[in-house]
Parts: C-alpha cells; sequence; structure tokens
C-alpha cells in the first residue's frame, strides 16, 4: 500500500498540470510560465512548478528588487576597483554603507552614501510592492489577510531599521548597511553604543517570542506529525469535525503538561507568536536613541539591572604570574 | 562460505541490518565519545584567569599547553649588571664627542649600554648600524640616520620608564628597555603606518572600513581606528552616562554608530595585542561604567595616553629622518608604535620579565640611580 507522508512525499502525484480557478475574477489572466513536474522539488512539496502571477505588482517589485541588488553590488565591485577576485575574495566584508553622520537627512554624495540612499528607495518600493502582491492575491482568492499581515510585521521593523528610526535621530548613518559582515558590526555596535540591548524589555519579548515561535513550531509540526497515521494531517477537517487524531494530540498534551491548544487555536498561537517577533522587536529599536540611550542605566533606575554588593574582590583572583605558571 | 543451513535461514528470515547496526553505531559512538571526555579530559585542556565578580563569567581562557610554553624571546635576555661608578670616574661626555644624552654616564657603563644596544636593535650589523664602518674616531658623528634615531629612541625609553611608571611598572617593577620593542631586529615588528581609505572610489565612512586589513583585525570594522585613537587623539567612549540624552548624530560630537564600529575595532586591536578578551578590563554588561571595570582597565587607559604621547612627540616628528623604504607604504609617515609594539600578544611584555633592573640609565632621564 503506497504511504504518504507529509515532508519527503513518497508518493508524488504527477498528471495533467493544475491551473487553478478561473473565476468572475479573471484569475487565470496573467498566470505566465509552462507549468512542469520536479521529482526533486516533489519530495519536499508540490512537485508542480508554476504557472506563476507576475502582475504589475510583481514587474515592480521584481524590477526594483534587481536594481536594489544591482547597485549595491556595483559599489561593492567599485570598491575593489572592479576586480572579480577581489570582489569574491572580499565579498563578505563588502558593503554598501549609509551616509556618514556629517550629512544628517540630506541628499549626500554618490561616493558617501548617496548610493545607498537611492538604493533604498528602490528597495522600499520592492518591498512595499511584494506587500501589495500578497494582499490583493489573498483578496483575489477571497482568502482573508493573514499573510499579508504578518509579512507587514516584518516590514515594520525594516522600517523601523530603515526609515522611522533614521528620521527621528535625524541622520542616515542610523541606518543598517548593506553587506554581509557589515550589517553584523552593524548589530553589535548598535547594542554597545546604546548601553547593552539586552537591557531593553522590547528586545527581550522580541526573543521570548522568537524561541517561543520556535518552540511552537516544533511542538504542532510533531504533534500532527505524530497523529499523521489518524488522519490528523488533515488539520482543516479535523477542525470542524473532530476525530481520533485531534483527540489524542489534545490528551498527549493535556496528560503531560495540563494544558492543550485546540486543533483551530494552535494556528492563531503560532501566528501571533511569530507576528510579534518583530512587532516588539520594531518597538525597541525605534525607543533606542530617540527615548532611551542607555538601556543599562535605563534598567538600574527601573530596578531590574541589580548591582553587585559588596567588594568585587580583585585581590583574591590570582596572579598572572600564577596564570603563566612562573609564579616565584 | 556459510554452511547451506545458515544461508537458508538468512534467505528464510530477511533482516534489515543496516538500520539497527547506523543506531546503534551512531548512539554508540556518541556515548562512547561523551564517556572518553569525561574520563580523560577534553584533549585541549583550558585554564583560565578570573578578572571578575564570581558568577559573571568573567575570566581570560587560554590553552595549557600554549600557558606551558614562555615567550620565547625571554631566553635572549642576558645578566648584564651596571658597574657602580667610582668618585672622580671619567664620563663618557670628556671621553667621546657628541655624546648627547647619555655623556653623564662613566665610560664602562656606557660602553655597557652601546653593547647592549647592538645585542638588541643591530646584532648582525654590530656598531656599525648606527656609527658606520669608520674608525672609533668617527663614532661621534651623526651622519647616519639609525644614530639619530636611536638618540630619540634612547630618550623616549627613558620617558616611558618614568613618566609612564603607572602603565609600565603597574603591577610591579618590570620597565622597558630597546628589547621590548625591537627584541633583535632592527625594526621592532608589529608597528603600524597610516592606512588612509582603504575603498576605491569611495569617501567618508564609505571609504575606511569594510576591508581585510590587520589593522581592522581582518573584521570589516574601520581600518583607521589607530590612526583617529593613537595618534589624533579622538574620544574613544561612545556612550551616553544618562538613561535620556537629547543628541543628533554628526552634530556636537554625539557619536553614532559609526563611531561605535571604531570603538570596537580598536579594542578588537587591544585583545588581540594582549591576548585576552574584552572581559580583562570590562564587564561587557555595562563596557561603559567605570565602576564596573576591572583594575587592568586603569592600567589599559594610562597606556593609551602614554602610546599617544609617544607617536605624536617622538616617532611621528622623525619622519625627516627616515630613508624612503623606512616609511609607510600609503602616505610615506613615520613608523608608530600600540600595544602590540610591545605587548606582542602577551599580557605583560615579555610575560612579565623584570628589563629595567640591570640598566638604571634608561629608567630616567635624570640622574641614574646605581645603589650607590
Amino acid at each position: 500500500m503506497p504511504e504518504y507522508q507529509n515532508i519527503f512525499t513518497q508518493v508524488q502525484v504527477q498528471g495533467p498540470p493544475e491551473w487553478g480557478m478561473d473565476n468572475e475574477n479573471n484569475m487565470a489572466e496573467e498566470r505566465i510560465g509552462k507549468p512542469f513536474f520536479s521529482t526533486l522539488v516533489g519530495w519536499m512539496g508540490n512537485a508542480q512548478i508554476g504557472p506563476v502571477y507576475l502582475g504589475w505588482t510583481g514587474m515592480i517589485s521584481l524590477l526594483t528588487g534587481v536594481l536594489w541588488f544591482n547597485i549595491v553590488g556595483l559599489n561593492m565591485l567599485a570598491q575593489v576597483g572592479w576586480s572579480i577576485p577581489e570582489f569574491l575574495r572580499q565579498g563578505f566584508w563588502l558593503a554598501l554603507e549609509p551616509p556618514g553622520p556629517e550629512h544628517g537627512l540630506s541628499m549626500p554624495p554618490l561616493n558617501d552614501g548617496g548610493w545607498y540612499i537611492i538604493s533604498s528607495f528602490f528597495l522600499l518600493v520592492s518591498v512595499m510592492t511584494w506587500w501589495l502582491r500578497s494582499y490583493l492575491l489573498a483578496q483575489q482568492h477571497k482568502m482573508g489577510k493573514h499573510v499579508a499581515w504578518a509579512f507587514a510585521s516584518a516590514i515594520w521593523l525594516f522600517l523601523v531599521l530603515g526609515l522611522f528610526r533614521p528620521i527621528l535621530m535625524g541622520s542616515w548613518s542610523e541606518a543598517v548597511p548593506y553587506g554581509i559582515f557589515p550589517h553584523l558590526d552593524w548589530t553589535t555596535a548598535f547594542s554597545i553604543r546604546y548601553g547593552n540591548l539586552y537591557y531593553n524589555p522590547f528586545h527581550c519579548l522580541s526573543i521570548v517570542f522568537l524561541y517561543g515561535s520556535v518552540l511552537l513550531f516544533a511542538m504542532h509540526g510533531a504533534t500532527i506529525l505524530a497523529v499523521t497515521r489518524f488522519g490528523g494531517d488533515r488539520e482543516l477537517e479535523q477542525i470542524y469535525d473532530r476525530g481520533t487524531a485531534s483527540e489524542r494530540a489534545a490528551l498527549f498534551w493535556r496528560w503531560t503538561m495540563g494544558f492543550n491548544a485546540t486543533m483551530e487555536g494552535i494556528h492563531r498561537w503560532a501566528w501571533w507568536f511569530a507576528v510579534l517577533t518583530p512587532i516588539t522587536g520594531g518597538i525597541g529599536i525605534l525607543l533606542t536613541g530617540t527615548v532611551v540611550d542607555n538601556w543599562f542605566i535605563w534598567a538600574q533606575e527601573h530596578n531590574f539591572a541589580p548591582m553587585y554588593d559588596g567588594s568585587y574582590g580583585y585581590e583574591n583572583y590570582g596572579s598572572y604570574e600564577a596564570f603563566i605558571g612562573q609564579e616565584d | 562460505m556459510f554452511p547451506k543451513w545458515f544461508d537458508k535461514w538468512n534467505r528464510d528470515n530477511p533482516t534489515d541490518v543496516f538500520r539497527p547496526a547506523i543506531i546503534i553505531g551512531t548512539v554508540g559512538g556518541a556515548v562512547f565519545a561523551a564517556t572518553m571526555l569525561i574520563a580523560w579530559g577534553q584533549p585541549f585542556a583550558t585554564d583560565s584567569m578570573q578578572t571578575g565578580p564570581r558568577g559573571t563569567g568573567m575570566s581570560v581562557p587560554e590553552f595549557t599547553a600554549d600557558l606551558a610554553k614562555p615567550d620565547p624571546h625571554i631566553e635572549l635576555l642576558i645578566e648584564d649588571p651596571p658597574f657602580v661608578p667610582e668618585p672622580g670616574e671619567a664620563l663618557a661626555k670628556d671621553i667621546y664627542q657628541n655624546v648627547q644624552v647619555l655623556g653623564d654616564l662613566t665610560d664602562a657603563n656606557f660602553n655597557r649600554l652601546m653593547a647592549a644596544m647592538t645585542r638588541w636593535v643591530s646584532p648582525e650589523q654590530g656598531c656599525a648600524y648606527c656609527h658606520g664602518d669608520g674608525d672609533i674616531e668617527t663614532y661621534g658623528e651623526d651622519n647616519l640616520y639609525t644614530k639619530v634615531v636611536a638618540r630619540r629612541m634612547i630618550q623616549m625609553t627613558q620617558n616611558i620608564n618614568e613618566a609612564w611608571d603607572g602603565h609600565v611598572n603597574a603591577n610591579k617593577q618590570v620597565g622597558v628597555t630597546c628589547m621590548t620593542c625591537h627584541r633583535g631586529e632592527n625594526v621592532p615588528s608589529d608597528i603600524w603606518f597610516k592606512m588612509g581609505d582603504v575603498n576605491e572610489t569611495m569617501a567618508g565612512w564609505s571609504a575606511n572600513q569594510n576591508r581585510v586589513t590587520a589593522q581592522s583585525q581582518f573584521t570589516s570594522l574601520p581600518s583607521d581606528a589607530l590612526e583617529k585613537y593613537l595618534l589624533d587623539g579622538e574620544a574613544i567612549g561612545v556612550h551616553d552616562l544618562e538613561s535620556r540624552v537629547a543628541g543628533v548624530p554628526g552634530e556636537d560630537g554625539y557619536p553614532g554608530i559609526q563611531q561605535a564600529e571604531r570603538t570596537y575595532s580598536l579594542m578588537n586591536y587591544v585583545s588581540n595585542s594582549l591576548g585576552v578578551n574584552c572581559v580583562f578590563c570590562h564587564n561587557s554588561r555595562a563596557f561603559y561604567d567605570g565602576g564596573q571595570v576591572t583594575p587592568q582597565w586603569a592600567t589599559e587607559s594610562l597606556g593609551i595616553q602614554m602610546v599617544l604621547e609617544m607617536n605624536n612627540d617622538y616617532l611621528v616628528p622623525l619622519e625627516d629622518q627616515y630613508p624612503p623604504e623606512r616609511l609607510g607604504p600609503v602616505h610615506a609617515d613615520a613608523p608608530k608604535a600600540a600595544c602590540a609594539t610591545c605587548h606582542k600578544g602577551y599580557q605583560q611584555p615579555l610575560q612579565g620579565t623584570n628589563v629595567i633592573k640591570d640598566w638604571p640609565e634608561l629608567a630616567t632621564t635624570g640622574v641614574p640611580d646605581y645603589g650607590n
């Protein structure tokens, strides 16, 4: 008997390509690309590739996104004197940096952040049209807009980092550089500059939701896989017509930890945890440098960064001579 | 090969042996490795030096194998005690021409120091490195740049030992001599030059960072940290000392992310120069807080001031003396010193060996104390 599983699907259904609905919204319009099947892709998901809806949002988004990508890449290439080997060798170090602090919110020279501003504008258009695309396609399908709003929460953090906070700070120099290592430098310098971001309560919340999302994802995925043999992977059917799969899953968690989510509610848990990660994180970033300039001192003032009591006892730590084994 | 009954039994009882074999092998291997790690200890044993209150994780770890190896340069140091001057003994300035700094030394101590300097700086070229190939009568001439530079370096060494006692002798008397930096080489290792903009076609903060350079410690942090902080003397601290401080980055000295990155670059340099980590000096939960730093932080702060003075008062003014091959590759600037020039990766140069005890002449700008 063929076995059907959720991931690494062992049975791949490959018939005539499925074209989707063509209803009063003319949904089949502008679907491009001849659909085909990929066995490799079928191991991980649906084996059918395409057709894809491009539309005006997709065209603008891809065009501006490619422009941003190329402006960043060409700036990096110019920095190494148009040498491809150097570009490859130093690729992780190179970046397109925001303007220096001396330029404030004005338009800087092209080679001192000007290209950064121009490329950022294209990136903004690209991301926003891609969001619009997720909204409009959900509308066409008469779906809820949950995907669009979840994406919007990530965009909120993106806008805080690159648009809202730099404007509130009065300087584009606060924005994040486009580069592999340089954006990590920015992250650590941001934390250190503003007195240790770990003492920012919204940073704490964001971490809670991030790790919580991972935990919920693992719990939910594991639970459904565990009851697939009872039809539990047909989650929608289980929601409106609870069967033995849901019963077992619910009992398992209730008997394990005294509480269980419901077959429907677990998806709200997961959605909110995921969405709250960038929302709380964005609030924390937005407050940094605008409302609070030193989070450690702020945390001391609000009594959740304890001071050590008593002496540090440096005299008892042992000497360098003892450490290197040269004590007389 | 096997008896028939065995092959038949196998045919009738097909069993997947690979699955249990892989599982048992993987789990068993992991258990074995874990057991051995606990029983024998991990092969690269470490030791750590506590630098802060218990429970804060403040410590400097090292491999015990590395700790067991002393700095190889310590072996090169030899005992060379001074000659206590007798009353009425002839002085160098009376015997030799043009002795500007060490003129008040007795002949014996003067020549003892000259001989030591060839060991420290020019063991291959000997006296000729500074005094040329001429006869002893020509030794008073200032024809070679090496002699002019050496004279200034003697003054710098005396100044370090005297004025920067708080840094050099913070833990105990160790002092510095020419050897502390030179280690038997004409030019000390770990000197530095201005790098300028490292990125082509860019300007400002887009030009001075994001390249693999020795001065950025191979990070993408700014490559001009040594120049800005250890030559130009810019403020290193970037923190606000109140929870809320009004200000716009770039205006009135309000530091931005860029300044924080440059400071971070300098701190990486200091850490690597001393072979330590952040928590050798700082409590990393509040890097800025003077109330939570370790005693080393104060020593280090003095060291930064010392390097600023060395570069600006001693090393940079010698720029016109050097031949082109001694100048920087980009800006043709004088070679400069920083932490690694003396420390060379150790918490204390030459691991805290007292190098000054035989050299009262170098310990002071005034009259040497021979204990008489």
